[in-house]
């Protein structure tokens, strides 16, 4: 190997050179399977995902679940810029995976983490993605227990690509669902909307707006635990409210209960984000969020369920957007501070500026 | 938020709305022009609120409604040209064009990209000579000073590898096609704010004299279109037919003379066709003779590229006001915000997609 001390005199005369293995990007022979590919596991991966379950390098990774109920589940996270105001993709890769269980009713335990690398990935910046990642789920309480990366040509991948899956298990008969939800219902959000989407599309764009907007990613777990114990059975359905924003996920929700939901008019909508939206032609209510809880609860557990959230720093703005009604099922319905009304639809694709 | 939220308080929103019920001694037909305000309206629920006495007419001022189908399928062609980086304004890039959207474009390898700005396009293609940057310069007279100034901007920098593909309208125009319809229902009109910063408001004059209407140059937040109502409302019950400003704090009566100077340097006007409505004689804006070599359309050859649209659509008897659109028969079966027939389909803020929505709602509520 060419990290042999200098002492040693390079002698290379008619032997073919070796390849140069210290280089500060990824390469195509970091997914060669080869000693490139340990030496990136060693070097990188396991000093900072290392607990038990991965050290033993096995082709997966053998679980305990104490008889417990479990919940999987998977996401694929893939961002432009890999980094921005308030995370990187690390950040998202964790938060977004938790936060599904979470929604779930579950404990998040476990997770996997499979990696795309795009060649010419600085170390710096991989380094930066694993750094998020370990202090995320550290600070979840899951340990990345499984893992692969594979490694993919340059131009071929956005510079990383990272799909995380998740195991986390349930407790007593909290089991929130569409399912469980009725007209008289309340609709909860735990914080500020519109942050994560905005930190984007601010980092893309390159658009300076007067306030810094960062994004929101955050574990919704701790959120979830407290509603769990404060008024259990009351949670009715529990959603994140990412991609499509608050909007999206109301509309899939009335549409699997088959309910009608309706909006009051006063949104939690940061300053900032309000002044980036207006200048923009975009809706807050559709912009993506990476730690905002939509709570379903009964009515009666309405202020028990907000105290639980505002326990949390992620929770402390909560506040109750809206209630269930027989009315339009299926459909959301914003009643507007005019005694107007709106309908709040999916939208067919991305939000798009407008001109005027 | 400052400049806004004093312009969005329900409180001083119901004043105004119990103060046009006041005034309003039968129900007054208006419309207002453009789409911006259409959107607050629709967002706000302002027409439903007000239905009771003021009937509003949502009219022609969607700039992404009314570009005819012959300039989206021009936009379409350039856009899928391999030497081509197409730039646009994020909402042009879902119009339906005869057989797709840029953004299908786009999926099929075509360089569509959105700006914020028609500069932002200039400077593109200065930092890559090797890619022929388009723009899609459409609007009304709101956005043709950024489009015109692109334009003057590329020349000086000798910039040559820009050109704007235009498709330009103007107001008073239209405002006229509306005001000669034999049927024509409209009584008042909410001029549109922004246009008139840039133009002010002398052109309407003789407007609002030969055809004896309120014409009200009102802004877009919920209080600026209620005090618009209730100043043409007033207006109509006093008897007077004048241009009166309720967008004081954007709005002159001469406009902004540089502004114009330089639309008029660079664009001459023309007859312009109107997706769904039919050409308008002198409606619209073409880029003069002196600045041919930034035309996209003599670029790259695209007057060959004619569109027919549906003759099914009546968006012209909607835009009019004498047709509802679920009175339309093509409405909500062959014409629907997935696959519209004609412009008041296609932006969510257009009057049929507004019914669309808003028709599902009742529907559905007293099914329910």
């Amino acid at each position: 190997m060419a990290t042999t001390g200098l002492s040693t005199p390079r002698i290379q005369g008619l032997a073919c050179p070796t390849p140069v293995t210290d280089d500060d990007r990824v390469q195509l022979g970091h997914g060669s399977g080869g000693k490139m590919s340990a030496r990136l596991l060693r070097d990188r991966f396991l000093p900072r995902f290392g607990n038990r379950y991965l050290d033993e390098l096995g082709d997966g990774a053998r679980i305990p679940t104490e008889g417990a109920e479990t919940v999987i589940s998977t996401d694929t996270f893939v961002v432009s810029p890999l980094e921005f105001p308030g995370g990187n993709i690390g950040h998202l890769a964790v938060h977004g995976t938790v936060n599904d269980l979470a929604m779930m009713g579950a404990a998040p335990r476990f997770l996997s983490a499979g990696f795309v690398l795009e060649e010419g990935l600085p170390f710096e910046v991989l380094d930066r993605i694993l750094d998020a990642m370990t202090a995320c789920a550290a600070a979840c309480g899951v340990e990345i227990v499984t893992g692969d990366t594979k490694v993919v040509e340059r131009g071929k991948a956005d510079g990383l690509f990272v799909n995380t899956t998740g195991v986390g298990f349930l407790e007593g008969d909290f089991r929130p669902s569409p399912r469980l939800v009725r007209p008289g219902d309340v609709v909860l959000v735990s914080g500020p909307l519109g942050r994560h989407g905005m930190a984007i599309m601010a980092a893309r764009e390159g658009l300076a707006f007067e306030a810094d907007v960062t994004s929101d990613t955050a574990s919704l777990w701790p959120c979830v635990e407290e509603l769990r114990t404060r008024v259990g059975a009351s949670v009715r359905c529990l959603r994140d409210a990412t991609r499509g924003g608050l909007a999206s996920a109301l509309n899939e929700i009335a549409g699997a209960s088959s309910v009608g939901i309706e909006l009051s008019g006063d949104m939690p909508v940061p300053a900032a984000v309000e002044a980036a939206c207006e200048m923009l032609g975009l809706d807050p209510l559709y912009v993506a969020n990476e730690g905002v809880l939509v709570a379903f609860v009964a009515a009666d557990a309405e202020g028990p369920a907000l105290e639980a959230l505002r326990t949390q720093v992620v929770g402390a703005s909560a506040v109750r957007v809206g209630r269930v009604v027989d009315d339009h099922p299926g459909m959301v319905v914003l009643r507007t501070g005019f005694g107007g009304t709106r309908v709040v639809d999916m939208l067919p694709g991305d939000q798009l500026p407008r001109i005027c | 938020m400052k400049y806004l939220s004093e312009y969005r308080d329900p409180e001083l929103a119901r004043r105004l709305v119990d103060r046009i019920r006041e005034t309003a001694t039968r129900r007054w037909t208006l419309m207002e022009v453009c789409g911006g305000q259409t959107h607050t309206i629709v967002k706000q629920g302002i027409h439903e609120v007000l239905g009771d006495a003021v009937e509003m007419i949502h009219g022609p001022g969607c700039p992404v409604c009314v570009t005819p189908l012959e300039q989206i399928d021009r936009a379409l062609h350039l856009a899928a040209r391999p030497d081509v980086t197409f730039t646009s304004f994020g909402d042009m890039l879902r119009v339906p064009g005869s057989d797709c959207d840029l953004l299908q474009v786009k999926a099929r390898g075509g360089d569509v990209k959105v700006v914020y700005s028609p500069l932002d396009a200039v400077e593109m293609a200065r930092r890559d000579p090797t890619r022929e940057v388009v723009f899609f310069a459409v609007g009304f007279e709101t956005t043709a000073p950024a489009n015109a100034m692109a334009v003057w901007r590329a020349r000086e920098l000798g910039v040559t590898n820009f050109s704007v593909l235009v498709s330009h309208v103007t107001v008073p125009p239209a405002m006229v096609a509306i005001l000669e319809d034999p049927d024509n229902r409209v009584r008042g009109f909410l001029a549109a704010g922004h246009v008139c910063t840039v133009m002010g408001w002398e052109e309407y004059e003789p407007l609002a004299d030969r055809y004896e209407v309120p014409i009200v140059v009102t802004g877009f937040e919920p209080l600026d279109i209620l005090e618009g109502i209730w100043m043409a409302v007033r207006q109509l019950e006093e008897g007077r037919h004048e241009v009166e400003n309720q967008y004081v704090r954007s709005v002159r009566r001469e406009g902004n003379r540089p502004a114009q100077d330089l639309v008029g340097r660079v664009f001459r006007t023309v007859d312009r066709g109107w997706r769904g409505i039919g050409t308008i004689p002198g409606s619209g804006f073409a880029l003069r003779e002196e600045f041919a070599d930034f035309d996209a359309e003599k670029r790259f050859g695209l007057e060959g590229i004619r569109a027919e649209e549906s003759p099914e659509c009546r968006a012209g008897d909607v835009l009019k006001g004498q047709l509802k659109p679920y009175e339309c028969p093509a409405f909500g079966g062959r014409c629907t915000p997935e696959n519209p027939l004609g412009a008041p389909m296609v932006s969510s803020e257009g009057a049929c997609a507004a019914y669309y929505n808003f028709g599902r709602l009742q529907s559905r509520a007293a099914g329910a």
